[in-house]
Formats: C-alpha cells, structure tokens, sequence
C-alpha cells in the first residue's frame, strides 16, 4: 500500500513536469517546425496560392533561383553586410568591452550606457532616422557642405555603393553596443590579476588585447558571431525602411526580396518564395555550423 | 604619512595620463551613439524646411508637429495597440516559457533533456521562412487582425525557454521537497514559491519581450491589416513612404514610436542588459 502511494506520487510529479513543459513545446512544434515542413512541401509546389500544384520537374522552384538576377544580387549583398558589418562590429564591440573593463577608468557607467544606448530603438526608428540624416536634403549633406568637403549634395540612398554604405553604418550603430554588452559580462569572468600581470611582464595593450582578451572571450565571440550571422542572413526592417531595398535592388536583402515574393502588392508566390525561404534556412544551419567548428577546433 | 600621499599622488594621475587615448576613444563613440537619438528629439520641434537645412537644436515647432500627426494619423489608436499588444505578449509568453522552463530544469530526466535539445533547432528557424504558413495557418483559423494573431508566434521561443531555465539552476530543489510535505500541490510550488522567488528573472524578461514586441514589423505587417489594428512600427513607416515627406512631424512619430523603449532603457537598464545576456551564462 505504501508503496504504491509513493510510487503514485512519483508518477505524478513527473506528469506534472511534462504538464509544466507542455504548452511551450507543442507551440514550438506547431509555430516553428511543422511550418518548416509545410514550407518544404510548398517549395515544390507552384501556382496560385489558392490551389497549389506539384512543380513540374520537382525542383523547378530551386533550379529557378540560379537564374534568378535579383535573388543572386539580394544573396549578394547580404553576404557583402555579412563580410563587411559583423567583423568590424565585432572587433569594435571587443575593443570597447576591453577599454571599459579597466579598474582605473571614471565614468564607466556613463559610457556604457551611451554606448548602450541604441539598441533602445526599434529597427524601424532608426531606419528612418538614418534615412532622415542621410536624405538628399539631409543633415550629413549640410554638414558636409558647411566643411567645404562637397560641393553638391551626394544622393546617398540613391547610388548603389553609398545606399550599402549607409545600411552598415546604420547596422553599426544600432548593434555594436548591444555585442558589447556581451564581452562586458564575458570579461568580468576573467580574473583581472591576468591583467595586471601582463601589464607588468610590459606587454603593450594592443598585445594584451590579441594575446589575453580575444583568446579568453572566444565562446562569447562564437555565440555572438552566430547571432550576428543569424541576424544579418534574416535583415529585412533596414531594407524595407531605410533604401526600400533600393535604388534598383541594389541593397535588397533575401529576407525583402522573399517578402515581396510571397505577400508584395499583388503577388502571391508562395512555391518560389518558399524556396528561397529554404536556402536561408540552409545558409544558417552551414554558418552556424562552420562558426561552432571554428570555435571548436582553435582549442 | 604626507610623504605616502604625495607619493601616491602622482602614481594616480601617470594611470589617468596614460587612459587618455581610452577616453578620448570612448567619448568620440558615446557621442556617435547618441547624437542620431539627440537630433530625432530636436528634428521633432523643428519644421520640415530647417530638418532639411540641418539645424541641429530645439526649435518652437513641437506642438505644430503635433496636431499635424494627430491630424493626418491614428497616433493614440496605434500607441494604444501598440502597447495592448506588447503587454498581452508580455504576459502570456511569460508565463507559458517559465512554466516550461520550471519544468525542464527542476523536474528535468533524460527524455526531457532531449526533447529541449530538439527545440533548440527552432533558434535557427528563419522568421521569412515561417512566415506563409503561419500567415495560412492564421486566417484559416480566422484569426487576423486579432490580438491572438499578433502574439501566437512568439508565445513559445527557445531563448526565453532557456533564459528560465537556466536561472532555474538557483532555485533550491530541497524546499520543493518541504513544500510538497506541507501538502503543496505541483502547480502551488510554481505559483507560490517559484515565481516570488524568480522575481528578477521574470523582470529582465519581461523587459525583452515587451521590446521586441513593441518593436516587430515583419509578422505584424503581415497580419495585423488596416488603420484599426496597426501598430506604431507600421504608422511610422508608412508615413516615411508618401512622395513629400515632412521630417519634423515624422521624426515626432519616430519619437512617440521609440519613447516606451528608451524609458524602460533608463528605468529597467539593469534588467535589460541582463535580459539580453541572462540566457547565455
């Protein structure tokens, strides 16, 4: 009798465990991974999307974006954000995240908010802040003009490389702080003594820097090297609102250009545009993969 | 002991000599950080015509701005969705990641540990890639334009899962055990003990979610259709898309869309940064 209460209860305990975890996992299932597959099965498919068809080879939906001039532009520029962007945030994130640890440094708090602080804005905000600043009658023009450095206005969001220029800048600003904020807690785990060791075996800071800093922080480099490849792979808000993905598709992003093929006026490309979706799914998974590998093996 | 602190004296000013390039370094990017904000706030008093020829302070036009928006935009119907959305998010998925993270962590086994592998993969899910089914998903269940719409995809992520779970590892399993023989049923201990007990927890989570609700764009664009429904994130950038743009009144609409956030920065910056990096201890 006894035994089986307590087994009973055992039992129950567990149930309500699985109970407790329940509501979130099925929710992840039906939000995240059945329209994994859903999108799978869509991108062999094509026609309206009100009656959907097999496409005819299978494939056609993949085998189309090889021809795809927009597409291969969009894929394009994305990894020209990706080469350009991440590394240079990341280095300056370091950079910042090793000046502010010092004991010595006044103001650390101040800094660190200012430097903070633009991740208080939506990506909409200071898309169109930026879009603002550097319009034809903007305030980058009128500084520029006032310093004698031009003579005429630069059609920034109207040329193809100053449009990209402006996307990184923008991208700069709005995520350099917030992968600070992750060396910050990354070095507070490093004891400071190694510092100050260095410091009196003579090495210069730039050595400390490579030598001690970089070396010690590479798992929290490696998760915000994903999350940055992550999140660049999938930019969308700074290409609608910023360059609206223009002039000509020459900063349009895959996630904007899967957009407008699947829900843009008046299209309703569901099978193609599934397609693409996927080879963003794929180019992740790999980046993300390569990234842990490289984290991995540097040991 | 005049002597030791003259001797100190100098040692301390040779360090803050030798920080200088820090400082210097560090101002000219707080400056950059802050100046775009800086001028979002004064481009909103000015007028079109002086944003355009870059004036850079306050000016007296604010509350022209003002009726202009109001006039022209559903501001407070926007700002009012904005915030209802944001706040039923906030609490719906709060309480649907911690009941799940209690559960993976204080009542965890070897088929939960796997089964939380597995919904880690749903971290490199592709939002565009979800996006058309769960927007077939949603008006077949009719449920566009509606409050259910804009938080269903975000009620259940691994990253909050996570970030309770991991601040879980603190909570003390042997008063579970002493509240179960005081007669506290399963769901008690949650409610009673775990959640004043995880407090800050809850507070830096809180702080995220509601930003990120607040500030997503792609899935509400894609469900939430029309004036009655739209959230601030969407007002501000259709505002941006007419062919004459007035800078002042749309800065004063990107101002009204980013003060939620930059209050609860300076309010909650604690928690936030801890929010951003709580998971990943």
């Amino acid at each position: 009798m006894k035994k089986k209460k307590g087994f009973g209860l055992l039992a129950k305990q567990k149930a309500a465990g699985w109970g407790f975890l329940a509501p979130a996992s099925i929710l992840i299932f039906v939000m995240s991974f059945y329209p994994m597959v859903k999108a799978f099965i869509t991108s062999l498919q094509t026609g309206p999307a009100a009656k959907l068809t097999w496409a005819d080879p299978i494939f056609k939906n993949y085998t189309r974006m090889f021809n795809d001039r927009v597409f291969l532009t969009a894929m394009g520029n994305t990894f020209l954000y990706l080469i350009i962007q991440v590394p240079i945030m990341l280095i300056l994130a370091i950079l910042l995240a090793q000046l502010l640890n010092n004991r010595n440094l006044k103001f650390k708090g101040l800094f660190r908010t200012l430097i903070f602080l633009p991740c208080a804005t939506s990506l909409v905000s200071y898309a169109l802040i930026f879009k603002t600043l550097f319009a034809n009658q903007g305030l980058i023009n009128s500084i520029l003009m006032n310093l004698g450095i031009i003579k005429e206005n630069i059609n920034w969001l109207g040329q193809s490389d100053t449009a990209k220029a402006v996307i990184i800048i923008a991208l700069l600003w709005r995520w350099t702080g917030y992968n600070m904020v992750f060396f910050l807690a990354g070095l507070q785990n490093i004891e400071y003594s190694v510092y100050e060791a260095a410091n009196i075996d003579g090495a210069s800071g730039w050595k400390t820097f490579w030598h001690i800093t970089v070396p010690l922080l590479r798992p929290v480099i490696v998760m915000t090297g994903i999350m940055s490849i992550n999140g660049t792979l999938q930019l969308f808000d700074e290409s609608v609102n910023l360059t609206n993905g223009g002039p000509a598709n020459a900063t349009i992003t895959m996630s904007h250009y899967i957009y407008n093929n699947a829900l843009g006026q008046g299209v309703a490309n569901f099978g193609y545009a599934s397609a693409l979706s996927f080879v963003v799914f794929i180019l992740v998974a790999i980046l993300a993969f390569i990234n842990l590998k490289v984290g991995d093996t540097r040991d | 002991m005049t002597n030791a602190a003259a001797v100190r004296k100098p040692k301390v000013s040779h360090i803050q000599r030798k920080l200088i390039p820090s400082y210097i370094f560090l101002t000219i990017v707080s400056l950059l950080s802050v100046f775009p904000l800086f001028w979002m706030f004064t481009a909103a008093t000015n007028t079109t015509l002086e944003v355009a020829q870059g004036k850079v302070w306050f000016g007296g036009y604010l509350i022209e701005n003002y009726k202009n928006l109001v006039a022209s935009q559903n501001l407070w119907q926007a700002m009012g969705n904005s915030f209802f959305y944001a706040t039923i998010q906030t609490l719906s998925t709060l309480l649907i990641c911690s009941l799940a993270g209690y559960g993976f962590e204080l009542y965890h086994d070897k088929g939960k540990d796997r089964l939380f592998a597995v919904l880690l993969l749903a971290m490199m899910v592709p939002q565009v890639a979800t996006l058309i089914p769960l927007f077939t998903m949603i008006s077949q269940m009719k449920l566009l334009n509606t409050v259910f719409a804009f938080i269903i995809p975000g009620l259940a992520t691994p990253f909050m899962i996570m970030m309770f779970r991991q601040n879980s590892r603190n909570f003390p399993i042997d008063t579970m055990e002493a509240a179960r023989i005081d007669g506290l049923s399963e769901i008690g201990i949650f409610f009673r003990m775990y959640f004043p007990m995880m407090r800050s927890t809850y507070a830096a989570s809180a702080v995220i979610v509601f930003m990120n609700a607040w500030n997503a764009y792609m899935w509400p664009r894609t469900v939430m259709k029309g004036n009655s429904v739209q959230t601030m994130p969407m007002l501000i950038a259709n505002m941006s898309n007419g062919y004459s743009v007035d800078y002042g009144m749309l800065m004063l609409g990107v101002l009204f869309c980013s003060l939620p956030t930059i209050l609860i920065f300076f309010l909650l910056q604690k928690q936030f940064a801890e929010g951003i990096t709580g998971s990943v201890k």
